[in-house]
């Protein structure tokens, strides 16, 4: 029920509100701890428990003020904390370490260099959030706010500026001025295709139905990628008052955000936002006095790939199957329940508050001729520093994974860069001088996609990574239409051939057959580029795979079918830990005495190599196959 | 096992609390799942008459949705991310360790032990790869030598 004492009556009101908030804040320590998800799966709820009964254990509580925030993007780290005004850092906290945080450094004001951030290799210590190396080439528009803001509370939203772009939107601006200032801005769709946003708002504002709807496609499916769901937990009323503003600007009354059922916390805070923000007047009938009403609905969705592809999400949202269709008719002309429809991707609409606040000038000095303003990025695999990114557009991908992720982990070397999910492409080192915008990494034969950037190292297996993708897309396929669905499950059959160590020559042609097939001939996005993992590597990675059907060996040592393990006598020392550790009883002693592993009958899980002592080191992994003689052929 | 009436009771509650418009049947599912732990066929039959759609419809959606399932699951579950940077930290031989100790596929239960194995497409947590969801909570970073203490904990509490 609508508390009628909290709605927000006008403009004034909301602006009276805001100020109020301002003006009581009182000065305090403040000390944010990175409570997302991630921070929450590596402990940050217990260090933030310890941290309230230290505090109050100390009589702080009238000076330090402690908050749950959602992600401060820098999740190799967590659980960490930010203690402001200074910004002093302190990463991987344990509820042990908190005590020694209060003392020193709240009640004290000094840094404890013992716990906060070192570079690996060196003795140099940051002490401070923005003097971490991650951090230099980032620029953080929409993840700065993340380290101050209580994700759940519309007051905090508005003690920094929350709900100003809405008041100026209402203030006169019109419908059309809107959507010139989105245009002019050069925002394009943050999902992957790169649409103009401003362009989608006019078409739908001009598709002349009485009717239409907003969606916010929350449906982050691709592996690897988490940059909505950092939003969607961290600050969803900027996700709302984006909203708002668009529904605004096409004339729209209704709006809906879709969230994968994947991400609870993201749904439960987006639903406890979406309360508050109803309550306050926000939405509704008659947002602020205006004549302007408009409100929103959360829906759950329930496990589908292909339900983030625009169609499919109409569908799933009608209470059908996520089944895409094609287009034209675009979800412009005709979407939800047949009415002009814009979906836009979360990201997208995080960015037009502030858009609409700072203007497009503003919005468009950052970024390339093509690609303006910031993009997140999940920077994960095999780097030193992973996490969430917010970079401007045109940075290359050397800086991004060198620079912002530290390059490699200690002694090994960075292989490629896989971008764009499933729908992407991995491209190797030598083209990492490439900028990061919608259109270099296509033309690269990869996509810039929704963000995800999985980096790999020397140790990673391409075909192995590739059919990953594969065997995702067949799992993932809705099977509406055949070069999809059978495109995809052949690929998959042939790649777990090669793996088996059983490929052929032909095969790398067959690929590049069904691929081109799936490319021209699938029903929508999905089933288009599946095949782009295979393609990129046919076009990169050609070398490897034909040392996989040729020569029959793995240079990566990951696939099974091409891997062999051997115990070397000279070194072994006869302890028969590896014998203990076997789980398919492999390994027996010989007549010398020492231990040899049946090459029939091991399944090169590696627990010998795990079990042999560091010192003796007798167990080694070929990355070609050991002679199998009786093995029958297919098994595995 | 719960008696029919007390599960027709409990769907017609949770029917009585959405309005018949098809929209919400994915919704309905979802509820159904979270009070009983799955979708027992009377329920499908039931959202059919309700939502006015074929009981074939309402399986389509059961079956599609990976969220979804027709049996009931164990008390205890153990997902493996199959997130990308899970793959590429490992992820693979966690679900294999996890396979072998509870002889069962990814999908499948062992009633003895009372442990679902279940893989999942990303759940977003990928720079603590590879992560392994046992009952609900989140675990970061696993090694494949933590896999027997993981199990043993679950065995024990029961």
């Amino acid at each position: 029920m609508i508390d009628q004492k909290k709605r927000l009556r006008t403009v004034g009101e909301l602006r009276a509100l805001r100020s109020g908030l301002q003006a009581a804040l009182k000065p305090k320590r403040l000390v944010s701890v990175s409570a997302a998800s991630c921070g929450r799966a590596s402990g940050a709820l217990a260090v933030a428990s310890t941290l309230a009964e230290e505090i109050k254990k100390r009589g702080l509580e009238g000076s330090v003020e402690l908050r749950l925030t959602g992600c401060h993007g820098l999740c190799q780290l967590e659980p960490d904390v930010v203690i402001f005004p200074e910004k002093i850092f302190y990463p991987n906290l344990t509820p042990e370490k908190v005590p020694l945080v209060v003392e020193e450094t709240l009640v004290h004001g000094r840094v404890i260099p013992e716990l906060a951030f070192k570079e690996s290799s060196g003795h140099q210590v940051f002490p401070r959030l923005d003097d971490l190396p991650f951090l230099k080439k980032q620029v953080r528009w929409l993840l700065d706010r993340q380290l101050v803001l209580d994700p759940g509370q519309l007051e905090s939203y508005l003690e920094h500026g929350g709900f100003l772009a809405l008041e100026k939107v209402l203030s006169g601006m019109s419908p059309t001025e809107v959507i010139n200032l989105v245009m002019a801005s050069g925002l394009r769709g943050r999902g992957g295709a790169g649409f103009p946003t401003g362009l989608k708002w006019r078409l739908a504002r001009e598709a002349g139905q009485a009717e239409k709807y907003l969606i916010c496609n929350g449906d982050e499916g691709d592996p690897g990628a988490y940059m909505d769901r950092g939003l969607l937990e961290s600050n969803p009323f900027s996700i709302i008052e984006g909203m708002i503003i668009g529904g605004y600007a096409v004339g729209a009354a209704r709006g809906f955000i879709y969230i994968r059922e994947e991400y609870p916390l993201a749904l439960e805070r987006v639903s406890t936002a979406l309360d508050g923000a109803r309550e306050a007047g926000l939405l509704g009938d008659n947002i602020l006095g205006s004549d302007f009403s408009f409100d929103l609905e959360l829906v759950r969705g329930a496990g589908a790939f292909v339900s983030g592809e625009e169609t499919a999400l109409i569908a799933s949202i009608e209470g059908r199957r996520a089944f895409p269709r094609q287009r034209p008719p675009f979800p412009v002309v005709r979407g939800l329940w047949g009415r002009p429809t814009v979906i836009n991707n979360v990201e997208t609409w995080a960015n037009v508050p502030l858009i609409v606040l700072n203007g497009p000038a503003w919005f468009s000095s950052v970024g390339t001729a093509g690609s303006k303003g910031t993009k997140i990025f999940s920077l994960v695999g095999k780097v030193r520093y992973t996490g969430l990114v917010e970079v401007p557009f045109g940075l290359t991908l050397r800086e991004v994974i060198e620079e912002v992720g530290g390059g490699p982990e200690p002694g090994r070397s960075i292989k490629a860069v896989q971008t764009g999910g499933p729908s992407g492409g991995c491209l190797p080192a030598s083209l990492f001088h490439l900028p990061l915008d919608y259109e270099s990494l296509q033309a690269a034969g990869s996509i810039m996609g929704s963000g995800g950037m999985i980096v790999i190292d020397e140790n990673t297996c391409i075909v192995d990574l590739i059919l990953y993708f594969l065997r995702f897309a067949r799992e993932e396929s809705c099977g509406q239409c055949a070069p999809c669905r059978l495109g995809t499950a052949r690929m998959t059959g042939i790649l777990e051939r090669i793996t088996r160590g059983e490929g052929r020559p032909e095969d790398l042609e067959l690929l590049a057959r069904a691929g081109w097939t799936m490319r021209e001939a699938s029903l929508c996005g999905l089933g288009r580029t599946a095949a782009n993992p295979v393609l990129s590597a046919l076009r990169y990675f050609r070398d490897e795979l034909e040392r996989h059907v040729v020569d029959r060996e793995c240079p990566a040592g990951v696939c099974r079918g091409l891997i062999s393990y051997l115990i070397d006598k000279s070194r072994c020392t006869g302890c028969l830990l590896c014998l203990d550790s076997c789980p398919v009883a492999a390994i027996a002693v010989a007549d010398d005495g020492y231990p040899t592993i049946d090459q029939k009958l091991c399944t090169r899980c590696g627990a010998c190599l795990a079990a042999c002592p560091p010192g003796v080191s007798a167990v080694t992994k070929l990355n070609r196959k050991e002679n199998r003689a009786g093995e029958k052929p297919g098994e595995d | 096992m719960k008696s029919r009436n007390s599960l027709t009771e409990k769907v017609e509650t949770i029917l009585a609390s959405l309005p018949a418009e098809r929209r919400h049947l994915v919704l309905f599912l979802h509820r159904v799942q979270q009070e009983l732990g799955y979708i027992p066929g009377e329920a499908l039959r039931m959202a059919a008459d309700y939502f006015a759609v074929s009981p074939a419809e309402v399986y389509g959606l059961v079956t599609f949705y990976s969220a979804f399932r027709l049996k009931p699951g164990c008390r205890h579950e153990i997902t493996v991310c199959q997130g990308t940077a899970c793959h590429v930290r490992g992820a693979p031989e966690l679900a294999a360790e996890l396979s072998r100790l509870l002889g069962v596929r990814p999908g499948q239960e062992n009633p003895e032990k009372g442990v679902s194995l279940r893989t999942v497409n990303c759940l977003g947590c990928c720079a603590l790869a590879p992560v392994v969801v046992v009952d609900g909570e989140y675990k970061g970073r696993v090694q494949k030598e933590q896999v027997p203490k993981i199990l043993e904990k679950l065995t024990v509490k029961t």
